[in-house]
């Protein structure tokens, strides 16, 4: 496997006369854990959306683990986890069932399942609560849950769309802890969110404003270059002097 | 006052934005108005008959030409023997055979009594019976025919049809009332109850209800847009029926817009009502569809007159709102009857309104406590 | 082949969880095919009338038994004003009203022709036929029985006797005029497509409202895979409750089976494939739960309508006929009826099944290929 696990090429993504994603160039290394930020409306979702082989490009380049986004998106998805915003569990079903459809869907069976079913329940601490109903578990536990069905396949690239919405800080944390194992692991983490605290997490971090990356960098060097003490300040700094966003 | 009024107007604009569901909601009623025009009917046209004359003399002949040229029938062939019957009928085409016993003339004259079978594929009793009756109306004018000749008019007592309020028996006239009160439901109560268990699915009630809009205000708003798309659906059916379709309107046309209105509010607050039970969309649709179109279609005496129906259904019957706003409709288009005939029935109508809407307000104001 | 048991796994385990849609998948289709086989008539139960009878003799007094007599005609009024007797009509309380001149006696006596009116209300065109045929036979018999001994009685002389033409009705499949027996085939099919349109094509919609179907786009499940997934369950409940309504048919309502009840399942299980078929594509163009299922009712509606369930095919015009050869509907209620009440076989419905089967085909394949996990 090449040492990059994504690379796009002035990737872009039209929808009649408005541009949401506009000539992406950039890369993510294997094993990092690469953070995606950006306003409302920058065109983050969009551009997450392409890569993962959910929305096809207007034109432009792009290889997800080594893979044409165009000629092969469904080859692309036997190599990814996806965590998207709403955290797709089926709240009808129990952690247990969940586990065993995904797993399912990935081509997991047998005992091969049950083992790995049974180390992920118990690195999420969901033991005790394997039968209860998605629905009456509270919201951090589903986003762990969420992510860990996302990995259970050993994929080579996970994709975390605001993964700690609404989530609170200690929960957070844990989440943040479990990205690092995971990216120990070999496991490339391509994360967007809002939470400006977490970007320092990351390896590197890029910026989008109107469609395009503005700013790419280790989080260290971004501080250096926007003269701020936090990225907090660096985005504020870049959105501000953006067209698309909240008003 | 203004929140009220922002809020109304969302509403109609996200309706007008639904494209798909207004082309369904205006086309529906005219394409339900061309097919009861002119599709859906009762009445006998080019049935099918085919016949086996064992005598084939002058009387068989003379019948069998009346046979053809009613607009009823259709030859569509003669048999040899009765073995055919049996095959003829199972392919589905021919609904009727007319058998005529051998030595037909002769028995007539000489017995004075010759004998027809009429075999009828009575899969479908209504058109059997119908069939059978023109079969039998044909055959004896022309028994009439035999009797006077000469005096042209024969004796004893004749019987003299006086054919009320819809004399050519248009279907037509009969369907057009149901289908008013039938797409009235639809939109006023199923739509509605979609609509408000939508914004609840979606989470948006709660929101609304910590807004300074009151209970009462939000369920006005959001049935509104469906009142008015309701009246819009009327208008729409009664030009058609009475330029396209010449039903007939005896009344007043004030007095049926009033009476319109009050079903509306009827369906309204029906919808409203279901939604106050159902916790999501699924659920809101296989009510009303279960619970309130259904029988609305069935039990109402929009296709199937009431008193055809075993006692505990007429009874039900009198639970379906529609089935009063039918008997209200009908008597004025077709007879042109005031309130003075139909005070019942506004009444009862009015009643089940009041009683819909209180239910579903106490429910709304329950769940703000 | 092992994502697709997945794939069911998961669907029946919904199924079976969700609360409110039990009784709609099972208990629903019974109470409809109750309901609808007991409503679905237009058979005269009684005809209440009202007698204006200005002769009051024996004559007009036996002519009123004989139609009371029949058990379907019921004197509900009877009054001197003609005005007052079409009130009732107007008012609704009578369907009849019969005016029986001055003088009838003599007049019949004499051999003079004299006219009796029935007045009736046609708003139901229909029944207003079958009363009018039921009413005129009574007269018509009536008067050559009386009509006869009078004249004879009184000149004593043999008068000729009226030629007549004896009508014997034979009702073949359904001797005694049931209309149950016409109706729970075509019931049945209802059932069936109700299942089959909304529930599978629904479910998706819902997937896609809530946001779970995008979870299952990033996944390397196949088309055809999901599709089969969402299909299938309700397909075999479709089944199910078909097998269930053909046992009430037969048992409860003890409808005549003639013909083979393979032959019902195997075109059953194809109709039930176009039907679904159908609602797939729906869910196709649809982006809401309230549009997908406002578009199907639509269209069930009019399928319903349009393919003979209430109303006879034959009863309509030509182009109308024409459009039925496109209603899979129209062509299932067909073959039920054919199958199950005249013992139809294969040889007969052959055409028929083939024309649903490529039904069945062309919708799929249009909705399969019209069903993307990557947006364009």
């Amino acid at each position: 496997m090449s040492e990059t696990a994504i690379i796009t090429e002035n990737l872009t993504r039209r929808f009649g006369d408005f541009t949401a994603v506009d000539q992406l160039s950039f890369e993510v290394k294997r094993g990092e854990i690469f953070g995606f930020l950006g306003a409302n409306g920058a065109g983050k979702t969009t551009a997450m959306k392409m890569l993962t082989g959910l929305l096809s490009p207007t034109s432009g380049r792009a290889e997800v683990s080594g893979l044409d986004v165009y000629t092969q998106a469904e080859a692309i998805k036997k190599r990814i986890g996806y965590m998207s915003q709403k955290f797709s569990l089926y709240d009808d079903l129990t952690v247990d069932e969940n586990i065993r459809f995904y797993g399912g869907i990935y081509g997991l069976y047998g005992s091969g399942l049950q083992q790995k079913s049974q180390q992920l329940v118990e690195s999420v601490g969901l033991e005790d609560v394997r039968n209860a109903k998605v629905a009456s578990l509270p919201l951090g536990w589903k986003q762990k849950l969420a992510f860990s069905i996302s990995i259970l396949h050993d994929p080579a690239i996970v994709f975390l769309d605001e993964p700690t919405g609404g989530v609170d800080p200690v929960t957070r944390r844990q989440f943040w802890e479990k990205m690092y194992e995971v990216s120990g692991r070999g496991i490339t983490v391509f994360v967007t969110t809002h939470y400006m605290d977490e970007a320092e997490y990351c390896d590197r971090v890029s910026i989008m404003v109107d469609g395009r990356i503005d700013a790419l960098d280790t989080p260290d060097g971004l501080k250096r270059a926007y003269e701020a003490a936090s990225i907090e300040d660096v985005f504020i700094r870049l959105a501000r002097s953006a067209k698309r966003g909240d008003e | 006052m203004r929140t009220f009024r922002g809020f109304v107007v969302k509403e109609f604009r996200q309706i007008v934005r639904d494209t798909r569901t207004l082309v369904v909601l205006f086309g529906m009623p005219v394409i339900m108005m061309v097919l009861f025009g002119f599709a859906i009917r009762n009445e006998v046209n080019n049935v099918q008959v085919a016949v086996l004359d064992l005598a084939k003399d002058a009387a068989t002949q003379s019948i069998i030409q009346k046979l053809g040229a009613s607009e009823s029938f259709e030859l569509a062939g003669t048999l040899e023997s009765y073995d055919e019957v049996e095959q003829l009928f199972r392919e589905g085409d021919i609904k009727e055979v007319v058998v005529f016993e051998a030595g037909f003339s002769e028995k007539l004259i000489r017995d004075g009594v010759a004998n027809i079978q009429i075999i009828t594929d009575a899969t479908d009793p209504n058109l059997a019976n119908l069939v059978q009756a023109y079969t039998t109306s044909i055959v004896q004018d022309y028994t009439a025919s035999l009797n006077s000749p000469a005096q042209g008019q024969p004796a004893g007592i004749q019987p003299v049809v006086r054919m009320m309020y819809n004399p050519e028996l248009r279907s037509v006239n009969l369907f057009v009332p149901g289908l008013i009160a039938v797409i009235l439901m639809l939109i006023s109560a199923l739509m509605t109850s979609i609509s408000i268990t939508r914004e609840k699915e979606m989470g948006n009630m709660e929101i609304l209800l910590v807004s300074p809009l009151k209970p009462h205000h939000i369920i006005i708003g959001k049935v509104l847009p469906y009142l008015v798309l309701s009246v819009i659906n009327v208008i729409t059916i009664l030009i058609l029926a009475k330029f396209v379709f010449q039903v007939p309107f005896e009344g007043s046309y004030l007095f049926f817009f009033l009476e319109a209105t009050l079903f509306i509010l009827t369906a309204l607050s029906l919808g409203v009502f279901i939604s106050s039970i159902a916790n999501n969309q699924q659920t809101a649709m296989m009510i009303s569809l279960a619970g309130l179109l259904l029988p609305t279609v069935l039990l109402s005496g929009f296709i199937f007159p009431v008193s055809s129906m075993p006692q505990p259904l007429q009874l039900l019957s009198h639970t379906i709102p529609a089935k009063w706003f039918l008997i209200i409709v009908r008597d004025i288009m077709l007879k042109g009857s005031g309130l003075n005939y139909l005070w019942f029935e506004t009444l009862i109508l009015s009643l089940i309104t009041l009683f819909f809407m209180g239910v579903s307000l106490k429910k709304f104001k329950v769940r703000l406590q | 082949m092992r994502t697709i048991q997945f794939l069911l796994q998961k669907e029946f385990l919904q199924i079976f969880r969700n609360r409110a849609m039990l009784p709609i998948l099972f208990v629903m289709p019974v109470v409809q095919l109750l309901v609808l086989s007991f409503a679905a008539t237009y058979e005269l139960r009684e005809v209440k009338y009202a007698l204006v009878d200005m002769d009051q003799s024996d004559i007009s007094r036996q002519l009123n038994s004989k139609f009371q007599a029949t058990g379907y005609f019921v004197l509900e009024a009877e009054t001197f004003s003609m005005d007052q007797a079409v009130r009732e009509l107007d008012k609704g309380n009578v369907k009849m009203v019969m005016q029986i001149p001055e003088g009838l006696q003599d007049d019949l006596v004499n051999g003079s022709s004299v006219d009796i009116q029935l007045s009736i209300d046609a708003v139901d065109g229909s029944t207003a036929g079958l009363i009018q045929s039921y009413g005129v036979s009574i007269i018509r018999d009536f008067n050559r029985e009386k009509g006869m001994e009078l004249r004879m009685r009184s000149s004593g002389q043999n008068v000729e006797l009226a030629k007549v033409i004896n009508l014997i009705p034979l009702n073949w499949y359904n001797p005694d005029l049931n209309y149950i027996t016409y109706m729970v085939p075509g019931i049945l099919v209802v059932l069936v497509s109700m299942i089959g349109l909304f529930l599978s094509g629904m479910n998706i919609v819902r997937e896609r409202e809530i946001g779970t179907i995008e979870q299952l786009n990033v996944t390397p499940i196949r088309r055809y895979q999901f599709i089969a997934g969402k299909l299938v369950p309700f397909w075999i409940i479709g089944m199910f409750d078909l097998a269930v309504g053909l046992l009430l048919a037969r048992y409860g309502f003890h409808i005549p089976f003639l013909g083979s009840l393979v032959t019902i399942f195997v075109v059953a299980g194809i109709y039930l494939v176009v039907v679904q078929a159908l609602g797939l594509l729906i869910s196709t163009v649809t982006h809401t739960q309230q549009q997908a299922m406002f578009i199907a009712w639509f269209i069930m509606v009019v399928f319903i309508l349009m393919g003979g369930l209430f109303t006879p095919i034959e009863s309509m015009p030509g182009w109308a006929q024409e459009l039925t050869l496109a209603n899979p509907v129209a062509y299932f209620i067909k073959i039920m009826r054919m199958v199950l009440l005249k013992g139809a076989g294969w040889q007969e419905i052959w055409l028929m099944a083939s024309v649903l089967s490529g039904m069945g085909a062309l919708l799929l394949a249009v909705s399969v290929n019209r069903y993307r996990k990557t947006t364009h």
